[in-house]
């Protein structure tokens, strides 16, 4: 086409596309629109009404005379002094600060080993590290509750064979460490594959020249791997938190084996089935799922507020 | 997860295309590797240790499988004694009228069913939130990344309540519907979408006087199919691992998946009602149970890395 010719059909081109223009935003708003409402319909249905019934179901108390009632906060203050709540969530920050580091930490180290490519048979052990995660969790804690046992479990059959007393996995004592250990055993490969993919598609000049400077691998891994994979660490560490306070799977198949080292408010959200599906207690059960969630958001929006902090601050 | 504390992050230079195939066997350019070092036995050692913890119990899976009920108590857990793995199966695949092969069957229906579902819905919405703009897109999108940390267990107990007033509980409706919301795969696929279509695709395809519909489906939708399968993998592993929705919704076992299932076989075994040699079909049924995603997993570690490097990296 001669330059003249674009020059005539310029005007009319920019015309027809100013007209088109808003014609082209309505139909892309009618589109976006149609694209999110099945999303929107199943979150809205799934997710907000069952959130906002919970709220509701929470304000109210059943009553052997007079049927249900309004309750107010009544069920919110009876968890707040309620010693098996309490306790349930206090042995959950427990875990928390115990096993999400050393889930978290282990999870680092070996993605960092991965990455720094000195590693011999990398795939082979990537492989087995993630592999758990494949494992359902109850599945799991079958596994390692067969494990633990004191009859045929291998831990019981070896201290035996050389004399020792059998470990008490499944006592009181041991308990949450042993449920620690299954929870770890369960997602450290899956935490470690999200810092691993971070770590890999970190550009290799941010450190090639620290090396050419004679950093060890130590020194680039702590001052320029870590800092630069903060975001997916929050990332795990959020997931982290937001698992730990939902434990239940474990628990109940654990509870099995050691009814009575487990009680029906080992974990909140043990709770919260028991007072539901064996009390009856709909409501209160209800006030307790609803204070749960709370103190999820809370700790985690905690997390990425002291995260943010330290941030800003280095 | 408020995208806040990502930004000024170093943003991943590559497309998601590359990043996702980052593989031992196909070092990108740009990146040598070993590099600076040689490779190290002592770190080699360390890590194959560290790998056996992981692999242990699956091995003990596998060996006590293959042992009659009164060999597990008799013999040592980590070796093999007299081969009866042929007759585990039998038991696991004939007990109860073979109600085990129900629960495999309902697992898989479940978790392909919501796994292709919360895929196509957050594909969807998640392609309108990274490449339309509409009026109250963001506000939208907010709400969704808000509702990341919603713990879906604590909606367990109300969607029953709920469910149990319209007639739905004890019906695989019970599991299916609750799973398709995957807020978290909206969030994978629009930062997926994002980088995986480019706006000048859209534009030349609009003034070729293609309609929405038809660039969705016909363009956008190719370009998103890693992002889908990623996303289809969380949410099938998701609906397939979980206990508690199902333990709660369902009273019938023919409706039960394998997780309820085992765990039911594994309280009664527990309970010592029978003679019953429940033991040993705990544990071949568990094994069985986790073969097919053990080697899904195998066959499809690229998605996962894909999508746990889009979700972790660039947030």
């Amino acid at each position: 086409m001669s330059q003249t010719a674009v020059a005539r059909h310029r005007p009319r081109a920019a015309e027809m596309q100013t007209r088109r223009r808003g014609g082209l935003k309505r139909r892309q708003a009618i589109a976006s629109y149609c694209l999110v409402a099945p999303f929107f319909l199943v979150f809205l249905t799934m997710l907000v009404l069952p959130l906002f019934y919970s709220g509701y179901l929470s304000l109210f108390r059943e009553q052997l005379v007079g049927g249900t009632v309004f309750a107010g906060v009544g069920n919110y203050v009876r968890a707040l002094q309620d010693h098996v709540f309490l306790g349930g969530v206090l042995r959950m920050a427990r875990f928390l600060v115990i096993q999400v580091p050393i889930m978290l930490s282990l999870a680092l180290v070996f993605a960092l080993a991965l990455d720094s490519g000195r590693l011999r048979m990398q795939r082979i052990i990537r492989l087995s590290i993630f592999v758990p995660y494949a494992v359902p969790g109850v599945i799991a804690a079958l596994m390692w509750g067969y494990l633990y046992g004191p009859n045929f479990g291998p831990f019981a059959q070896g201290a035996r064979a050389i004399g020792l007393p059998t470990p008490p996995f499944l006592g009181n004592e041991w308990m949450l460490g042993s449920i620690m250990n299954i929870v770890t055993w369960s997602f450290v490969g899956y935490n470690m594959i999200i810092l691993y993919a971070a770590l890999r598609s970190i550009p290799t000049e941010l450190y090639e020249a620290a090396r050419v400077d004679g950093a060890g691998e130590f020194r680039v891994a702590w001052s320029i791997k870590i800092p630069a994979i903060r975001p997916a660490l929050l990332l795990t560490t959020i997931f982290s938190v937001i698992g730990t306070f939902q434990l239940f799977n474990e628990p109940n198949l654990l509870r099995i084996l050691a009814p009575n080292v487990i009680g029906v408010g080992y974990t909140p959200n043990l709770y919260a089935y028991n007072l539901a599906f064996i009390n009856q207690d709909i409501n209160y059960a209800a006030a307790i799922a609803f204070l749960l969630g709370i103190v999820i958001m809370i700790v985690s929006y905690a997390v990425q507020f002291g995260v943010l902090r330290r941030e800003r601050r280095s | 997860m408020t995208p806040q504390p990502m930004a000024g992050q170093p943003r991943a230079g590559t497309p998601p295309g590359t990043s996702a195939d980052a593989d031992d066997r196909q070092p990108r350019t740009g990146r040598r590797r070993p590099v600076g070092g040689q490779r190290s036995n002592v770190l080699t050692i360390a890590l194959l240790a560290c790998a056996a913890y992981f692999l242990l119990p699956l091995a003990w899976l596998v060996i006590a499988s293959t042992k009659s009920n009164s060999d597990l108590f008799s013999t040592f857990g980590l070796w093999f004694a007299h081969f009866n793995l042929v007759g585990n199966l039998r038991d696991v695949f004939t007990f109860q009228g073979g109600i085990y092969i129900s629960w495999l069957r309902n697992t898989i229906f479940y978790a392909v069913t919501s796994g292709v579902g919360a895929a196509a819905l957050a594909t969807a919405a998640g392609y309108a939130f990274a490449k339309l703009h509409f009026p109250g897109g963001n506000a939208l999108f907010a709400i969704v990344l808000g509702a990341i940390m919603v713990p879906l267990t604590a909606l367990a107990i109300p969607t029953y309540l709920l469910f149990s007033n319209v007639g739905l509980t004890d019906t695989p409706w019970a599991i299916i519907l609750p799973s398709l919301v995957s807020p978290f795969g909206v969030y994978l696929m629009r930062i997926y979408a994002a980088d995986a279509i480019p706006d000048s695709l859209l534009e030349s395809a609009r003034i070729d006087g293609a309609s929405e519909a038809r660039i969705f489906f016909s363009v956008a939708l190719r370009l998103l199919a890693p992002g889908f399968v990623t996303v289809l993998l969380f949410a099938l592993v998701a609906t397939w691992n979980n206990y508690f929705l199902p333990l709660i919704m369902l009273n019938s076992p023919q409706y039960f998946p394998l997780t309820v299932g085992l765990a039911q076989w594994q309280s009664t075994s527990s309970a010592g009602s029978g003679s019953q040699a429940l033991f040993s079909m705990v544990i071949t049924g568990s094994l069985v149970s986790i073969i097919p995603l053990v080697v899904a997993f195998l066959f499809l570690q690229r998605y996962w890395q894909s999508g746990l490097a889009t979700g972790g990296v660039k947030q």
